[in-house]
């Protein structure tokens, strides 16, 4: 294992903070720490890095622990949200500090810093002062600067998250393929879905200092570990149903379920796993009523009041949605969902 | 010279006044210094001296208590200086950085200094002085010059640091560097200019310095400003316009070079209350 956080805790005076927190990444991984601010995932982050000092946990790197080593004696680097570059130095003098420490001589931090601000994109900016740079180019040259020490493993602290949305976009985009042809291993905090999804081989997700579920993007969107990802990654419905033999019954309808569940159950159904229907009177969907349309580009946001159910959200096709009008009685059907018990719909 | 008026409008006319008044009031004291310190002999109704020359200049320069206080003056300056920035910018760090109970009453108690009549506080310290010694003691004018600047010193450094990110602290310590060479690399350099300028301030401040020398260093102790009195007191006026002429020369260098280095709004950050 290239990274392992093994229970790692710690609270703060505040009363928030981590716990139980375990990690294991392997050489070469994109992983991201998602969740909503306050959740803990930055804390975890600044603990790898070593800006803080967990109350408990191990953490090992390439096998080693590095629990109370400082920061510049960990094998780890760290991209921040901003202020990352020192305006008193150059671009060069940035990227060739941590070089000259390390006393590399000075021919070879020349063709290191170039190599690296090729990488990045930023060929020949080696005499510019950082506030002659962009947002975007500021934090190209800090990747850069941690680039080139080659860390085990690369942190990255909401790097993109101070610049625009089409930057954001293409700095995400220039992220992976650095990390396609470096095979770093990286550590990428973010509150954006959407970042995380498009960026990651694996996603971490927290809430409330704990891991709610470690999946690849495709399973945290598919099958959702508890009711709080289900929600929180993309848009959802919930529904009350009941378990029986078989799966969860929501009025007519009776849906296989992966997990065994009993009594009440809160089913959480993708918008695009709903089907609407013209013939409403017939066995297999739930009778509704069109309430809103709302197009969404090539495709519309269809709003159904359910009898006895209240509301889903179902995306339709454009031809679809021409078929469609407000206040007109429907058939739904679903075809997939995810149940979980009750309970834990009150814990969230 | 009407068409002109008739063309620049109302509004410029107004500032043109404005401005001439101000000239005259600011420049005006300046030029009559100038002349002065040039003039051998200028009577009235003369609008200039009827003879000029380098008399006074001859005069004051070859008396030696004056020399003299040019070399205490600026040996004085320097001391205060060097000894404020060992004491002020440590201090100044720590309310940049550290959290401690009643900070802010620390950082404001530096106001102090400055709430009272200068008179009232430095009779006091004299006081104090005397007990202890230090009454005509190069250490005693070094102190009480020091406290007159300790605000400044520590207020404007104390803002300097705090404009240093922690993020920019915290990149060092990940690329390699030690506390001490984060601080001596990245933290002191991009404080740099706020440690230039309430450094200048304080240098300028001592060599100025005339109300609490005179309580503390005479008769030994005779700084420029002290030696401006007699000077003023026993000759003729032109003596003293060349000696303020020397008086104000580092003065205004030492101005021009801060205002290359720094921007007016790194001074005036060291008055925000954090």
């Amino acid at each position: 294992m290239q990274l392992s956080v093994r229970e790692l805790a710690k609270r703060y005076k505040t009363g928030d903070g981590v716990g139980g927190i375990n990690i294991e990444i392997e050489k070469g991984e994109l992983v991201t720490l998602l969740g909503p601010s306050g959740c803990g995932k930055t804390t975890v982050l600044r603990s790898i890095g070593g800006f803080l000092e967990p109350d408990s946990g191990d953490i090992l790197i390439e096998g080693k622990s590095v629990i109370g080593l400082p920061p510049e004696k960990r094998p780890t680097s760290m991209v921040f949200q901003s202020y990352n570059l020192w305006s008193h130095m150059s671009v060069y003098d940035n990227l060739a500090f941590g070089l000259k420490i390390r006393k590399m001589p000075k021919a070879e931090i020349r063709g290191a810093v170039a190599d690296a601000l090729k990488l990045v994109r930023l060929s020949g900016f080696e005499k510019k002062y950082p506030a002659e740079l962009s947002g975007g180019q500021q934090q190209r040259v800090a990747l850069a600067r941690s680039l080139l020490l080659n860390p085990a493993v690369l942190l990255l602290d909401e790097p993109f998250s101070a610049l625009d949305a089409k930057l954001r976009h293409e700095m995400r985009e220039e992220l992976r393929e650095i990390q396609t042809k470096t095979g770093l291993t990286m550590v990428f905090v973010t509150h954006d879905q959407e970042e995380a999804l498009s960026l990651s081989d694996r996603i971490i997700v927290m809430n409330h200092g704990r891991i709610e579920q470690i999946a690849q993007p495709h399973q945290i969107y598919d099958e959702p570990a508890s009711l709080y990802v289900a929600g929180f990654i993309g848009k959802m419905n919930f529904l009350e149903g009941v378990a029986e033999e078989g799966g969860i019954r929501i009025g007519s309808l009776v849906l296989p379920n992966g997990k065994e569940l009993r009594g009440r159950v809160t089913a959480a159904i993708r918008p695009e796993d709903v089907q609407l229907s013209a013939n409403h009177g017939t066995e297999g969907v739930l009778k509704g009523r069109v309430k809103q349309i709302m197009v969404l580009g090539h495709y519309a946001e269809v709003t159904v009041e359910l009898a006895g159910y209240g509301i889903i959200r179902a995306f339709q096709s454009k031809e679809a949605m021409q078929r469609l009008q407000a206040g007109q009685e429907v058939g739904v059907s679903i075809s997939k969902l995810t149940g979980f018990p009750v309970e834990e719909a009150k814990a969230n | 010279m009407l068409w002109y008026w008739k063309h620049v409008g109302p509004r410029r006319i107004v500032e043109f006044i404005l401005l001439t008044i101000f000239a005259i009031f600011f420049a005006g004291p300046l030029v009559n210094l100038l002349v002065l310190a040039f003039s051998e002999k200028w009577n009235y109704p003369n609008v200039l001296p009827q003879i000029w020359g380098f008399k006074w200049w001859e005069f004051v320069l070859a008396k030696d208590d004056i020399v003299s206080s040019i070399s205490l003056s600026f040996l004085i300056a320097t001391l205060v200086t060097l000894l404020s920035i060992v004491v002020c910018i440590p201090a100044a760090y720590a309310f940049a950085r550290l959290q401690f109970p009643l900070k802010r009453m620390f950082l404001f108690s530096f106001l102090l200094t400055h709430a009272f009549p200068k008179m009232g506080l430095y009779v006091s310290i004299a006081v104090l002085f005397y007990q202890i010694g230090l009454m005509n003691t190069l250490l005693g004018v070094v102190l009480i010059h020091m406290i007159n600047v300790l605000m400044f010193m520590t207020w404007i450094p104390t803002a300097a640091f705090r404009n240093v990110h922690r993020a920019q602290e915290e990149s060092a310590r990940d690329v390699g560097a030690s506390p001490f060479k984060v601080f001596r690399s990245i933290t002191l350099p991009m404080a740099m200019p706020g440690i230039v300028v309430a450094s200048i301030f304080t240098f300028l401040n001592s060599l100025d310095e005339a109300q609490g020398t005179f309580l503390v260093g005479i008769p030994d102790f005779k700084t420029m400003p002290i030696v401006m009195y007699s000077i003023i007191s026993d000759f003729p006026s032109s003596a003293g316009a060349v000696f303020s002429i020397i008086l104000t020369l580092p003065t205004i260098i030492l101005l021009v070079a801060a205002q290359r280095l720094v921007s007016a709004d790194v001074l005036a950050s060291g008055f925000q209350m954090k």
